[in-house]
């Protein structure tokens, strides 16, 4: 089974955020890119599946600039076999790079895509969608468990929804199934597996070779804002009743919280 | 003009260990502290991501890293716990000295299983009657036919009640002082072997010392390492590449007392504001990063230095990497106590686990005053 | 037709999600009527009039068969072949978990842009943007929409409910086209009652060495069962034997980064703020008017917790009832 796992690299979540001047996008200075962490529970998911079906490959492939290939590479530590990279300017947006991993997809023939729930930096869970789309396949989201059928041409997610509750969706393949945290422990890159990555070539793509020379982005960002500052706290005055009363109004109508 | 960064590998083996850090030792390092119990678990998972036996060649099935890579390693897992790190760090110790002066035979007999399983190796130098003055050691080795027989006791041996192998240094005649010591590699089920308690140490209490008596035990003389006479060289070029990796783990340990001090000064107030704002704290703070960046540029100029062969110029840098890390370690660790106040002196935080583990570094691995010594001696000869 | 602007409702237990009426809220004071449809098989009438008490005017129910329950390419499909002629400028719906599902495939679709789980929105003529929070909520952007219409999700309970007056809702019945659906619903589990788990939990109620008894914690898991709360401890609890140290939160407890943190008879030790500082609010209901506390909650009241926190779980419970 051809396997293929959609990562991103995306800023570690500790960097502090800061806007740029003209409110155009973050300060990119002092980032530190990591592989998005629930792409990594895509990875051991593609590991996982090739070695339960004991055939197949795993191949990665992500999109972006050149610093995109440490990602890669850290995918190919952790055991995938080989690795795409889309070369691509920062600025695609969610069609584009939908787009983009689709053309990638159809090309080397992927049979089951995985991916993360979202990414933790745009925070969409959207281009995963997107590929499914564009490849004309199903999609499942939320997925903490897959169960691949013998012949191997469907398969059985198990989906969150809301409330804790789960819905066990069959579905065709091939398909696009986006992984949450806790469907299985990612491995780490062992120190043999660095060194073989290190070596591992990567086949690189531009938008022209993917026949996509000629798309443009369906949105542009502006206007990038911090939140309020945090207010100084409010004590709540009154009796008992009207403090109960008021500070569930506040929590629901000002903080948002319930 | 060197270079300062690391290599793309480096960095990646950087930040896998760190995770390896933060997801399994840390949540159990405090566990492991308090009941002194053998953290194996831990060992088998940093064995399995291939942080062990890092020197063995290509040529036996290993990945013959350097001596920088360890020194990364090392700072990573010393951020850690110390007690775990050297329980991980002392298979080095025990199997250089056969990859560095033993034929390819004993190589694969001896060493080639560590990359097979999770197994430890223990170096037997010190004695109950000689430590900083190792060459002193009496541990006797007498021929008998084929075999020597061993009589004498090793202390303060690493891994000693784990170990499935150990390197033990031991004299043929005592009279010839250090020419008279060889190097015999001791497998740990040979008749004859006696494992002391596990020692109740102030810190690095995850780590496994023991005494070891040797009565009668026999070992093959084509156990011997290196040449008879050899033995004591075995054991100064085996220490020279283990110094600075142990000096590295120091640097990880202050690393983590000064980013605990530094998140704790923000939080704590007093007298209406941050103690962050003081600048007592403030000078306590910048004093512990200097050092550390000071120690760190160390080890990485003697890692770098052994590893592109310039030994004798390597060794001398170890020292002053050791000697310094260890001693502004426990200055680091002291001050991060005294920034957490009476929060510090309990094991609710973690700062005063820090203070007792690197006290041992300025212990094991020649102590801080002997690198004095090895320093003067230099500068001084003529 | 054009500049039409689609709401797309949500349907559950035979009545409408609130967050169609935020949006639709936010859409009419934007002196937008939106088109609002409805995805279902034997839609009931009286969504219409719930839609109508909130402003609608216009309601599409589609339908078909295998509408009847949610799937990603039934949904996406019947929506896509609605839309596509009427050229939409706008289609929104709830950020829900149906919504971040099907909304994505149907912008594929249409071949047009995408922003999800946006907090506010701006239709003018010719030019739709929406502003969302990224990098986990530690700042937000604004994304303007291209060519083509613009396909958004919009995060429950930030926008406020319609408060226009009542109007006669016109339905328009639809055969949908749900085309072919290849990923199906086999099987729905009912979540197993288990307890929320402190380190995952998005609201936590925590108590502390006020409780005076492990009795008195029952109030607290009462409060937090309305809200699907986990419930902590402070150390000073733990060790008085009021609660077991896995619900301790703090230094040697356990470090939690919950929406919503109610400390309740907690003074506010270091030891324990180690282990909540970075909870998004943060409220304080304590006697003593000098607490450390209060000076990191976001909302305090001084007060007694035996008296308040019986008070606070029945707002709760009619909150949760009006929603």
């Amino acid at each position: 089974m051809n396997v293929f796992v959609l990562l991103k690299q995306v800023p570690d979540t500790e960097t502090k955020i800061r806007i740029k001047g003209d409110g155009s996008g973050i300060e990119s200075g002092d980032i530190k890119w990591v592989l998005n962490p629930y792409d990594e529970f895509a990875i051991e998911e593609g590991i996982k599946t090739k070695e339960k079906l004991k055939e197949g490959a795993v191949t990665v492939v992500g999109c972006g600039p050149d610093r995109v290939v440490d990602a890669l590479r850290t995918a190919v530590a952790m055991g995938a076999d080989n690795a795409i990279h889309i070369k691509a300017e920062d600025t695609l947006d969610t069609y584009l790079v939908g787009k983009a991993l689709a053309a990638a997809c159809k090309k080397e023939n992927a049979e089951l895509i995985l991916s993360g729930k979202q990414a933790i930096d745009d925070d969409q869970a959207a281009v995963f969608g997107f590929v499914a789309e564009f490849l004309d396949v199903p999609s499942i989201s939320v997925v903490v468990k897959i169960d691949i059928a013998a012949d191997k041409k469907s398969l059985k997610a198990e989906r969150e929804v809301e409330g804790g509750t789960k819905h066990i969706i069959e579905s065709s393949l091939p398909a696009v199934i986006a992984v949450n945290k806790g469907i299985n422990s990612p491995r780490y890159a062992s120190l043999p597996g660095i060194m073989k990555a290190k070596k591992k070539e990567i086949k690189t793509y531009t938008l022209a070779d993917l026949g996509l020379g000629s798309e443009s982005a369906r949105t542009k960002d502006s206007a990038y804002a911090l939140p309020p500052e945090r207010k100084a706290g409010i004590k709540i005055a009154g009796d008992a009743k009207a403090q109960a009363h008021e500070l569930v109004r506040l929590l629901r109508e000002e903080a948002k919280v319930i | 003009m060197v270079s300062f960064q690391l290599t793309e590998e480096q960095e990646s083996l950087k930040e896998m260990v760190a995770k390896f850090v933060q997801n399994d030792m840390l949540p159990v390092a405090a566990k492991f502290d308090e009941s002194g119990e053998f953290p194996f678990d831990v060992i088998k998972k940093a064995w399995e991501l291939g942080l062990m036996n890092i020197a063995v060649p290509p040529k036996f099935g290993g990945l013959g890293l350097g001596v920088l890579d360890d020194v990364i390693i090392n700072e990573e897992m010393g951020a850690g716990c110390l007690g775990i790190t050297t329980s991980i760090a002392v298979n080095t110790l025990g199997l250089y000295p056969i990859l560095l002066f033993g034929t390819d035979d004993q190589i694969k007999e001896f060493v080639t299983p560590f990359l097979e399983q999770p197994l430890l190796a223990s170096f037997c130098l010190t004695e109950p009657g000689a430590g900083s003055d190792a060459g002193a050691l009496s541990t006797a080795a007498k021929e008998d036919g084929n075999d020597y027989i061993l009589n004498g006791s090793k202390m303060w041996i690493t891994n000693a009640g784990h170990a499935s192998l150990f390197t033990v240094f031991a004299t043929v005649d005592k009279a010839l002082k250090q020419k008279g010591i060889i190097c015999l590699a001791v497998k740990a089920d040979t008749p004859g072997i006696q494992l002391g308690k596990p020692e109740n140490k102030l810190g690095q209490r995850a780590s496994d010392t023991r005494a070891i008596t040797f009565e009668n035990v026999r070992v093959p003389k084509k156990n011997l390492i290196g040449k008879v006479g050899e033995g004591f060289k075995v054991a100064l070029r085996t220490l020279d590449r283990t110094r600075t990796p142990i000096a590295a783990g120091a640097v990880g340990a202050a690393r983590a007392a000064m980013m605990h001090s530094i998140r704790y000064a923000k939080e704590r107030k007093q007298f209406n504001q941050p103690i962050a704002n003081f600048q007592a704290i403030q000078f306590m703070l910048a004093d512990m990063a200097t050092k550390i960046e000071a120690s760190r540029g160390l080890c990485y100029r003697a890692g770098s230095l052994l590893d592109a062969g310039f030994d004798e110029a390597a060794n001398l840098a170890s020292s002053h990497a050791k000697r310094f890390s260890a001693d502004m370690a426990m200055e680091v660790a002291t001050d991060a106590v005294q920034i957490f106040g009476g929060y510090g002196y309990t094991k609710e935080y973690p700062v005063e686990k820090i203070m007792r583990d690197v006290k041992l570094v300025q212990i094991y691995e020649g102590t801080s005053q002997i690198q004095r010594v090895v320093i003067a001696r230099h500068l001084l000869k003529d | 037709m054009a500049s039409e602007t689609v709401l797309i409702g949500e349907v559950k237990d035979g009545h409408l999600k609130r967050v169609t009426f935020e949006i639709l809220g936010e859409a009419l004071r934007q002196g937008v009527e939106p088109t609002v449809v409805l995805l279902g098989q034997n839609l009931k009438e009286d969504l219409k009039a719930e839609l109508g008490q909130h402003g609608a005017s216009k309601v599409v129910f589609l339908e078909h068969e295998a509408l009847a329950s949610y799937s990603t390419e039934g949904f996406a499909n019947a929506l896509h072949a609605f839309l596509s002629p009427l050229n939409p400028s706008a289609v929104i719906a709830g950020a829900t978990s149906q919504g971040k599902d099907y909304l994505p495939r149907l912008a594929a679709k249409l071949g047009v842009g995408f922003a999800a789980d946006c907090t506010e929105f701006k239709i003018a003529p010719g030019a739709v943007s929406a502003r969302r929070p990224v990098y986990a909520g530690k700042c937000s952007k604004q994304v303007n929409f291209l060519q083509g219409a613009a396909v958004f999700s919009i995060r429950p309970n930030v926008l406020a409910v319609s408060t226009v007056h009542a109007k006669t809702a016109t339905i328009q019945k639809v055969a949908a086209n749900p085309g072919t659906i290849r990923a199906k619903l086999v099987e729905t589990k009912a979540s197993a009652a288990k307890k929320v788990e402190l380190t995952e939990a998005d609201v936590i109620v925590s108590g502390g060495r006020s409780l005076k008894s492990a009795d008195a914690f029952k109030i607290l898991f009462e409060m937090a069962d309305t809200i699907g709360a986990a419930v902590g401890a402070s150390r000073a609890a733990v060790d008085a034997g009021y609660a077991p140290h896995d619900m301790q939160v703090g230094q040697t407890g356990k470090t939690v980064s919950p929406k919503l943190y109610i400390a309740c008879g907690i003074s506010g030790a270091i030891q324990h703020l180690a282990g909540m500082r970075t909870s998004k609010v943060i409220v304080a209901i304590n006697k003593d008017p000098e607490a450390p506390i209060f000076s990191k909650a976001d909302y305090g009241i001084v007060g007694d917790l035996f008296e308040l926190v019986p008070l606070l779980t029945a707002e709760l419970k009619a909150l949760k009832a009006k929603s």
